[in-house]
Order: structure tokens, then sequence, then C-alpha cells
């Protein structure tokens, strides 16, 4: 179990840091879809495997697809373009500032003391005690996501539609 | 048998990182949003360490919201990096520049 969540971990860590050093779009996306399946299968670890089913389909099937078809779409020519312009005061001072975040949040985290529950509940993380939770204590966020994606989807359109007046 | 929450801590932690780096030192419009990509997912592997530390279901319920509000997010922001697109034909964030005088 623990040798799974290593293994898992380092494919998560290294795909995320080649998403981030590679130079062509195309490639980061390919290397994403490597990290989401990397951590659909540390969400199965985890006993969630709804939520590592919907990880596959939507992350790596509808958002990636999107990725790849407006990268496509772009027809990119000079992935070398940002290359060409360095600026290697300015990725030190971005890397710096995340790096130091990430310490602060890390010494925040580690000050929080945990109780972890030993006994399971029956069937938790499968499909139908998430179904029971999102359709009666989360009902209404239920409901909302739906107008948010009616309003995604109106937005998409409009901003993607040929002429804007 | 049970993996640490501790140990999903960490890993959201460091994924959460790279894609901060990302964000920070990417001018490619695209990889910036590849990179609040993996910034959420790096939330969501957090929430469900937590969910399975606790026993309890309503942090997956919260990755599912999570999920939807960046499916959402990717539809926008792909839309508009078309539309930038068409108008100023590049996808580097510092040629975007008419907001700086």
């Amino acid at each position: 179990m623990e040798y799974l969540f290593y293994s898992l971990a380092a494919v998560a860590l290294i795909s995320g840091a080649l998403v981030v050093f590679q130079t062509h779009p195309l490639r980061s996306a390919l290397w994403l879809i490597v990290n989401f399946f990397a951590v659909a299968g540390l969400y199965l670890l985890a006993h969630a495997e709804f939520i590592a089913a919907i990880q596959i389909i939507v992350y790596a099937g509808a958002i990636m697809v999107l990725f790849l078809f407006v990268i496509m779409l772009l027809n990119l020519r000079q992935p070398e373009e940002e290359l060409a312009r360095p600026r290697l005061g300015l990725k030190i001072a971005g890397i710096t500032v995340a790096v130091l975040s990430a310490v602060l949040i890390g010494m925040g985290l580690a000050k929080v003391v945990l109780k972890p529950v030993t006994e399971l509940p029956v069937g938790l993380g499968n499909t139908e005690s998430v179904a029971r939770l999102l359709f009666t204590d989360y009902l209404l966020p239920f409901e909302v996501t739906s107008v948010l994606l009616l309003v995604a989807i109106v937005g998409s359109v409009v901003l993607a539609k040929a002429k804007l007046r | 048998m049970v993996v640490p929450v501790n140990y999903y801590l960490g890993l959201s932690l460091a994924l959460f990182t790279l894609g901060a780096i990302g964000v920070l030192i990417r001018r490619n419009i695209l990889i910036i949003l590849m990179c609040i990509e993996m910034m959420l997912n790096a939330v969501n592997l957090a929430f469900i360490g937590f969910a399975d530390a606790f026993k309890a279901v309503d942090g997956q319920i919260f990755v599912f919201f999570v999920m939807t509000v960046a499916a959402a997010e990717v539809a926008v922001g792909l839309a508009l990096v078309i539309a930038i697109y068409r108008n100023r034909a590049t996808v580097y964030v510092d040629d975007l520049n008419i907001l700086k005088w």
C-alpha cells in the first residue's frame, strides 16, 4: 500500500514538473493527462472510487480534450519564442515566491493536530454514499452547480463567437 | 495498511507548489491554465486525504464541486484565449500589456 502510494506520488510529481517545464503546450497537456491519472490512482488508494472515475472522465477526458482542441486550433508555430526571452530574474523571483508560500502553508499544516477516525463506516466512498449525501445535505449546491455550468456554456459561446460588438 | 493523511497533505502541497511555480514563471497562457488545473487538483487531493482520514464523504462532495468549477473555468478561460488570439494573435501574457500604462 505504501509503495503504491510512493510510486503514484513520484509519477504525479515528475509529470507535474514536466508540465511546468515543457516548451510546447501540447507536451504539457499530454504530461498533465499522466498527472491526472496518477492522482486518480491516489484517489483509489484513499477509498474514493467514484471521485477517481469522475477524475478520469471529466479531467483526463473532457477538460484535456478541450485543451488539446484549443492548442490545435490556435496552430502555434513558434514554441521557442518563450525561450528566446528568458528573464532569469523574474523566473527566480517566481520560484522563490512559490516555494516560500509553500513553506508558509506547510508550517501552518504542521501545527494542525489530526485525530483520524479508525473504524470504517459501511460503504464509504462508493457511489451510493456519495449520491445519498449529494441529494440530501448538498442538494442546493448541487442545483446551483447546474446554473454555474449553464453560465459557463453561455459565456464561452459568447466569448468565442466570431464578432464581438 | 492505510496511508497517513500527512502523506496526502505533503504531496498535495508539493503539487500545489509546482502549479504555483508554473503560473508564476510561464508566459504561455495555455500552460498557465494547465498549471491552475494542477493546483485545483492538488487541493482535491488534500480534500480526499482528509475525507479518508475522517471517514466522511463530505470531502468527496467538495471535490465534486471543485471539479465542476474547474470545468466551467476551463471552458470560459479557453474561450477567452481564443478571443485574445483572434484579436492580438498571441498567447503570451507579457504581450497583453494594454492595461499597463
